[in-house]
């Protein structure tokens, strides 16, 4: 082959190359807009204020979500109460305590295996762990504490990588003033790292309220006439509630079906979004 | 450490308390630092003793070993192998479908595309990461099933290739990403690299960048096989649920997730039949920690490779 066709020929495949690899790329992305178009399509006929604001009728043909919302949003709530804390102390320790040796090294290890861990196994866990040895029963407790292990390793990398990224020359002033290690942690770092720990928490409490498999017998119940009261209540949530109805009942009205699915998965975009929004806005903000 | 010096003129009380207030601060870290392992090692020995009655009077081989799932005949035979090859039918159709498009896009979004394509395109791809399993399930009972049924003559939509079609645009996302990272790692040096010496994008691609990522992207794909053996509400509202030896993937067939979530609100909590699901749970615990662990060994051998 003379040099000016292998050059022909080199183009050509980098040609093809392109169109090839930019097709997947954009079948992909055709995809994802057919999935948010066909939910919002389906769904948006159902929205109003009564479907947002009444009880479900009929096993759900008819009538609202209200109390199917709030279940979610208890549940989620509780999540986040037991996640953060948690959560934001173990990357503390990671960030700023941990050695490097071989416990750390395993402690890195079992986060990241947490997050492969099946969400139905985290459901068996909360089954026998949380419903039935430590008694809680089916329940928001129960289902918290279930969805509480599964986004702890989301909340442990968020701060650890946001500590991260907080220079050493702060830390080192403010203990220059004289200010403990711990001090120097609250008045200084979290305050500095907080954008990217709120953020990423939030995003991983999103994930959370959308789960079915963890909720399935850790306290999610589909038929409740009133909003749950205490945190020992069963509670009705949208992903299950979606569930339950495609899966049960004869019939399903397909509007009201698709309208939980749009208000659970806007639910869930527009508060990553203003959580990465805002993130975006604190970075532009804070410069070192 | 010594204290700040102005707090030695306080009140001994007050630092007494500040000091206190500190020891505990810095007892809640050391303890909340060993959360993970703790959870993880939980999990484990929950799974395992919920097994155990399952694995003393079925037998852990004979279940592993076994063709025929009939929790609930007398007595109940619970051979596994049905559902351990309903999950590898469903994650073997997941992978054809990730794999390929997943990687290619990788490479399109990290070598060829600009950068503004790019940030869109990434987020779009984000936003499938927000949409919960259960609405992809929905989408599939509404479109997938009916598209499978007429497309390929069949009596029922609800098939291996329907469930697995569904689980692998879900895994997309993870491939992608950690595809994409692994690309973005290598050196730009290796690129100029191969410019300079005449190659053309694509020849720079395939000769230098990919194989310089191929540990990474091995990882994504171990990554995206983990998360499609473990999905579960997806699955179990396509696949059709039926516990029989699969000889093909239009068969309908029953996942080791969904047949956890199928079956566990109906059992006698203590039973045989429960504690046989939890070794379905402790089964797919072993595989996918395993899965995950290859991952991270790979992935931290390549952080290792690139660091400067």
């Amino acid at each position: 082959m003379s040099t000016s066709a292998r050059v022909r020929s080199a183009r050509k495949a980098d040609m093809t190359a392109r169109v090839v690899t930019g097709v997947a790329a954009g079948s992909i992305v055709a995809v994802a807009v057919f999935v948010l178009g066909y939910i919002v399509y389906h769904g948006i006929g159902a929205i109003d204020w009564t479907f947002l604001t009444s009880i479900p009728k009929d096993q759900g043909r008819a009538g609202g979500i209200f109390p199917v919302i709030m279940g979610t949003v208890f549940v989620t709530a509780g999540t986040a109460a037991l996640t953060l804390p948690i959560g934001v102390f173990a990357g503390i320790y990671l960030a700023e305590y941990a050695p490097r040796n071989f416990a750390t090294r395993a402690i890195r290890l079992s986060i990241t295996n947490m997050a492969g861990v099946p969400s139905i196994v985290y459901g068996l866990f909360g089954l026998a762990a949380f419903v039935l040895l430590a008694g809680f029963g089916r329940s928001i407790i129960a289902a918290a504490l279930t969805l509480t292990c599964m986004t702890l390793p989301v909340v442990i990398t968020a701060t650890e990588e946001a500590l991260r990224q907080i220079p050493a020359d702060l830390r080192q002033a403010s203990l220059a003033l004289g200010a403990t290690r711990l001090r120097t942690i609250r008045k200084v770092v979290l305050p500095a790292a907080a954008p990217g720990i709120i953020t990423g928490s939030i995003l991983g409490l999103a994930r959370a309220a959308g789960e079915t498999a963890p909720i399935l017998f850790t306290g999610a119940v589909f038929q409740m006439r009133r909003i749950p009261d205490s945190p020992t209540s069963q509670f009705m949530a949208l992903p299950y509630h979606v569930y339950a109805q495609v899966t049960s009942v004869p019939g399903w009205n397909r509007t009201l079906v698709w309208g939980t699915a749009l208000v659970l998965v806007a639910g869930i975009s527009i508060v990553s979004i203003l959580a990465a929004a805002w993130r975006s806005a604190q970075r532009r903000r804070v410069t070192w | 450490m010594s204290e700040p010096f102005s707090s030695r003129r306080n009140s001994p009380g007050r630092t007494t308390f500040r000091r206190a207030a500190e020891g505990v601060a810095r007892g809640l870290i050391y303890t909340c630092g060993w959360a993970a392992i703790v959870v993880l090692a939980a999990i484990a020995v929950f799974l395992a003793t919920n097994a155990v009655r399952a694995m003393r009077e079925a037998g852990l081989s004979s279940m592993l070993s076994g063709t025929q799932w009939y929790p609930t005949s007398e007595p109940g035979k619970f051979g596994l192998l049905p559902l351990v090859l309903g999950s590898l039918y469903v994650t073997g159709v997941a992978l054809a479908v990730c794999v390929p498009l997943g990687v290619a896009a990788a490479v399109f979004i990290s070598e060829f595309a600009d950068k503004r394509l790019t940030e869109v395109m990434k987020s779009i791809i984000e936003f499938m990461t927000a949409v919960p399993s259960v609405v992809y399930g929905l989408i599939g009972v509404a479109v997938l099933i009916p598209f499978v049924k007429d497309a390929f003559g069949l009596d029922s939509g609800m098939t291996a290739l329907t469930g697995g079609v569904v689980l692998g645009v879900m895994s997309l996302p993870t491939v992608i990403s950690i595809s994409e990272d692994a690309l973005h790692a290598v050196p730009v040096d290796l690129r100029r690299g191969s410019a300079a010496l005449g190659n053309t994008r694509w020849q720079t691609t395939v000769k230098v960048t990919l194989p310089a990522a191929s540990s990474g992207i091995f990882a994504a794909v171990m990554l995206g096989l983990g998360r499609a053996i473990g999905e579960t509400m997806a699955v179990l509202m396509l696949t059709g649920n039926a516990a029989i030896m699969p000889t093909s993937v239009f068969d309908s067939v029953r996942t080791m997730t969904g047949t956890i979530a199928a079956e566990m609100g109906e059992v006698v909590q203590g039973g045989l039949h429960y504690s046989v699901l939890f070794t379905v749970g402790l089964v797919l615990f072993a595989i996918t920690f395993a899965i995950n662990l290859a991952a991270d060994i790979v992935l931290e051998r390549q952080r290792k490779r690139w660091r400067r």
